[in-house]
C-alpha cells in the first residue's frame, strides 16, 4: 500500500496542492489536513507546505503554530514520525521550536522567485535518505523570509550533530553558513526553504525535487511498518 | 485596573538585521552621514485590565515571550503605565 502523506492547510496556504499533486505523481497518497481539526487522519507522514499561514501576519508561523493541528503534528513527530516543512512550513516549524533557528527577510529585501541549486549535505534525514550525498539539486525557491539564521551556539551544534541537511551552491538570501534546510535532533523533522514539490516534472524546469520527496514516501512506508 | 503597554522589539545583539542595514547603506547616497548601528524593531500598544501593576507585567512577559516575540531572534522592552492615555 502506498505511503499516505497528509498536508496541512491553513488559511493562506498556496502550495498544498502542488503538495498534494507530487505526492500522488510518485506514487504516494496525499490528504489535506485542515488546521483546525487536531486529528491527522491516520497519515504515515506529514507535509507543511508553503503559503503565507494566517497572512504571515506577526512573523511568518507565529500564529499558525497554535493551529489545533499543529499539537499533533509535534505529537506525530515526537512518535518518529516523517514531517517535512517546505517554505513557509519551515518556518512555521522553527516557530513552533520543532527546529532550530528562525528565518529573517532576505539579505539586501528581495523577494525571490528563482532556480537555486542545492547541495545534499547528509542522507540521514528523511528528506535526503533516497539520494547521494554530495548531490546537487535544481529546485526553485520563492520567498521573502528565507535568511536562516541562529546564535553560533547552535549552528556549531548543527554542524557537529550533521544536522545541515541541504545547502545553497549560491548563498542566495543570507543565510547564515548558506543554510537551506536543517533538520531536528531525531532526523525525521526536515524543514528547507526551496519547493522539491514545484520541481517534480522535466515540464517544471526540473524534476531534482523528485527524489527528496521520494525520500519522504519511503520514510513515511517505514514508519507505519 | 487598566494599564497602558508597550512592547518595543528589535533583533538580539549578534543576529544579523537585513532591513536595518540596507537602511544604513541607502543614508549615504541620500546625503546622510554618520548614522551607524541601524536597528529595525517592532512597536506594540495595547491595554491591559489587571489586579496590579505586578500581576499585568507577569500577563505581558508571559505574551511578549511566547507569542509577540521570537526568542531566538528578538530582545523586547515592555513598558507598563497605569490608567489609559489612548
Amino acid at each position: 500500500m502506498a505511503a499516505r502523506i497528509g498536508v496541512v492547510l491553513f488559511p493562506g496556504s498556496n502550495c498544498e496542492h502542488d503538495a498534494v499533486e507530487a505526492v500522488r505523481t510518485l506514487g504516494g497518497d496525499a490528504e489535506v489536513l485542515w488546521h483546525g481539526d487536531d486529528d491527522l487522519k491516520g497519515v504515515d507522514g506529514v507535509i507543511v507546505p508553503g503559503g503565507f499561514a494566517h497572512g504571515d501576519y506577526l512573523r511568518p508561523g507565529a500564529i499558525a503554530r497554535f493551529s489545533p493541528v499543529m499539537q499533533s503534528v509535534q505529537a506525530f513527530a515526537a512518535d518518529g514520525g516523517p514531517v517535512v516543512g517546505i517554505c513557509n512550513g519551515f518556518q512555521v516549524l522553527t516557530e513552533a521550536g520543532m527546529l532550530p533557528g528562525a528565518l529573517q527577510k532576505n539579505a539586501g529585501l528581495k523577494f525571490l522567485c528563482r532556480m537555486a541549486t542545492l547541495r545534499v549535505e547528509t542522507t540521514d534525514s528523511v528528506l535526503t535518505a533516497a539520494v547521494e550525498q554530495g548531490a546537487e539539486l535544481r529546485v526553485p525557491v520563492n520567498h521573502f523570509e528565507g535568511n536562516y539564521t541562529c546564535d553560533a551556539e547552535t549552528l556549531a551544534m548543527l554542524q557537529a550533530e550533521d544536522r545541515v541537511v541541504v545547502r545553497y551552491v549560491e548563498n542566495v538570501n543570507g543565510s547564515i553558513d548558506d543554510i537551506a534546510g536543517v533538520c531536528n535532533e531525531g532526523r525525521n523533522v526536515v524543514g528547507l526553504m526551496p519547493h522539491p514539490e514545484r520541481a517534480c516534472d522535466d515540464l517544471l524546469g526540473s524534476s531534482d525535487g523528485a527524489p527528496l520527496l521520494r525520500s519522504l514516501l519511503e520514510s513515511a512506508s517505514r514508519a507505519r511498518v | 485596573m487598566r494599564f497602558d503597554v508597550q512592547v518595543e522589539t528589535r533583533p538580539r545583539a549578534g543576529i544579523a538585521d537585513p532591513e536595518g542595514s540596507t537602511i544604513e547603506r541607502s543614508l549615504p547616497a541620500l546625503g546622510f552621514e554618520g548614522i551607524h548601528d541601524v536597528r529595525v524593531g517592532k512597536s506594540f500598544r495595547f491595554h491591559v485590565d489587571a489586579a496590579d501593576e505586578a500581576a499585568a507585567k507577569a500577563l505581558v512577559d508571559d505574551v511578549c515571550a511566547r507569542f509577540l516575540t521570537n526568542p531566538v531572534i528578538e530582545d523586547s522592552t515592555i513598558t507598563v503605565t497605569e490608567g489609559s492615555t489612548v
